[in-house]
């Protein structure tokens, strides 16, 4: 055991450069469990940046995350370019009916500027008042969704699928608008005060499409918008399974990769060792039914299995921990991270 | 059909490169015989069905589930006509998306149940649990599959379940939420689960022939 407890930056940036921190970071990614912090609806949380300054606060406080996370909910960027966001009382918010209807549209679809958006600027000025109170020492996560997944929200995934197959005209016209967006997006983010950036691109998974695809699309758009996006960047496929392209993921100029409950985290450790940090893979539909034990057990075993070496953040698999998980089951992985992620990681076979 | 594995094979190699006059040819040869149905039916049904298991074992994509199910659709739709005699006698059945606007998987379980010969209603997306009882009365609906995204509305199908006591209605569910928590299709009280679209096919025929 370390003598001194490190900050959190300190943990995570020594866990992104391979090697054993103190103890191996959690990042619990709690966003509606903000409102019921704050006793009221989840539409009124994300209403305006105060309630979530204060959430994201009491949350980080309460369950000794390691990183701020100021990510309001998905549909965010949709609703930034005219969309409509549905909410309800114990989920997250959703994107309504998409705003493309007829294909032919996204010839004369226009980007909105960051700077003309009032619902991005109430994230902005919750990550600046993040770094107010995180002094440097806990790093904020922002978040994109990534320009190749961004379009399931825009036009459906039907209609999507389609232009990606049989209309390359109207496919690359669409990623350009929203690779430009995207980039302003994450930069005018890290401006604020965000240490780095979670690109959200499920559809990227091999879950959604296949390696040659992704190879032609999803992975060149996530080089180029990368690329151009300056800071770090955590690409994470929101539970979608990414095994079989992870060498790939790797060259795209991540640094993070946001993995499945799916796949196993061992062989997943294995495969991102020295390239990749991995986050993940606490089973968070599963967890609104975990009990106390099986939380213990659950997290104990995912830091045996990946957490040597470093290279390794305890997460949930999809980057949003639902509403139904109860503040117990909260606490207790936090608690099990406190007591059972010291490194040297004991593995359990080896204890007394 | 003794050549039915070769057949599918054929089949879903041009599908999954998209070759759609290929797959058409593949399926007029394959059913030459008198009873185009039978044979047609069949042949997609066994390929969507290898097609739907390999994506859940990661060996093939959802994109490749949908395209191969939309071509196939097509294809069945221009061989045996929806208001053909040869399609499916059966139970009235019905689609619907719960609660959200996310149709992919409602899209791929019609298209390879329509391709498989089934006849079913397509309720649409964004439905609560009060539209999806009218819809079942008005319709007299037997069969209900329910596709799902999140998780607070995988739960509120106990609130549909509960006002559906008094009718006869057997609610089958798909989606990720049921995928990724293999008990939570109980939880929820449903009377079957599909983790993909081969599976959604093989319980409706399951539960067409217990209505039947």
């Amino acid at each position: 055991m370390k003598s001194k407890e490190m900050s959190s930056m300190e943990r995570v940036l020594l866990t992104l450069s391979h090697r054993e921190p103190d103890r191996v970071p959690l990042f619990l990614l709690t966003t509606m469990h903000g409102a019921k912090e704050l006793g009221i609806s989840i539409r009124e949380y994300f209403s305006k940046a105060e309630n979530v300054i204060e959430g994201q606060l009491r949350l980080q406080k309460k369950y000794r995350s390691d990183c701020y996370y100021p990510f309001f909910y998905a549909p965010l960027e949709v609703e930034a370019f005219g969309g409509q966001v549905i909410y309800v009382d114990d989920g997250p918010p959703n994107s309504g009916t998409p705003f493309i209807s007829d294909i032919e549209a996204i010839y004369h679809l226009k980007a909105p500027k960051v700077k003309d958006c009032k619902v991005l600027h109430k994230v902005l000025k919750t990550i600046d008042q993040l770094r107010l109170y995180a002094k440097n020492e806990i790093p904020i996560i922002g978040v994109v969704m990534s320009p190749f997944s961004l379009p399931v929200m825009q036009m459906g995934f039907d209609k999507y699928l389609d232009i990606m197959h049989f209309r390359r005209d109207l496919f690359e016209q669409l990623i350009q608008i929203n690779e430009d967006f995207c980039v302003d997006w994450a930069n005018a983010q890290l401006q604020a005060g965000a240490t780095a950036i979670c690109y959200f691109d499920p559809v990227s998974s091999t879950t959604i499409i296949q390696k040659e695809l992704y190879a032609k699309t999803g992975f060149p758009i996530a080089c180029r918008t990368i690329s151009r996006i300056n800071g770090p960047v955590a690409t994470h496929f929101a539970s979608g399974r990414c095994l079989p392209i992870i060498n790939q993921v790797a060259k795209t100029g991540a640094a993070v990769v946001g993995v499945s409950a799916e796949e196993d985290i061992a062989e997943l450790k294995q495969a991102c060792k020295n390239k990749l940090t991995v986050l993940g893979n606490l089973n968070g539909l599963e967890m609104h039914r975990w009990t106390l034990a099986h939380t213990r057990k659950v997290v104990r075993e995912t830091i045996q299995k990946a957490a040597s070496g470093g290279g390794f953040i305890l997460s949930d698999n999809h980057g949003e921990i639902p509403f139904q998980v109860k503040d117990d089951v909260l606490s207790a992985i936090s608690e099990t991270v406190q007591k059972y992620g010291q490194y040297p990681v004991i593995q359990e076979h080896n204890e007394k | 059909m003794n050549n039915l594995k070769k057949y599918s094979d054929d089949l879903e190699r041009a599908l999954l490169v998209l070759d759609q006059q290929g797959a058409e040819k593949i399926i007029l040869d394959a059913c030459q015989a008198e009873s185009p149905m039978l044979d047609a039916g069949e042949l997609v049904a066994c390929t969507l069905e290898r097609i739907g298991n390999a994506w859940s074992e990661d060996k093939l994509s959802l994109s490749q589930v949908y395209m191969s199910g939309v071509i196939c659709e097509k294809l069945i739709d221009k061989i045996i006509p929806p208001a053909s005699l040869l399609r499916k006698d059966q139970p009235k059945m019905a689609i619907a998306v719960f609660e959200d606007y996310h149709l992919l998987g409602k899209r791929i379980v019609f298209s390879t149940l329509r391709a498989s010969g089934f006849e079913l209603l397509d309720l649409g997306g964004g439905l609560n649990a009060d539209d999806l009882v009218a819809a079942v009365k008005q319709e007299n609906i037997k069969i209900l599959l329910l596709s799902v995204l999140m998780l607070p509305s995988a739960l509120r199908i106990k609130d549909l379940k509960r006002k559906l006591t008094d009718i006869d209605v057997r609610i089958v569910v798909g989606g990720a939420p049921f995928r990724l928590d293999s008990e939570l299709w109980k939880e929820v009280g449903a009377d079957a689960y599909g983790s993909n679209s081969a599976e959604a096919l093989t319980v409706v025929s399951k539960l067409m022939e217990e209505k039947k």
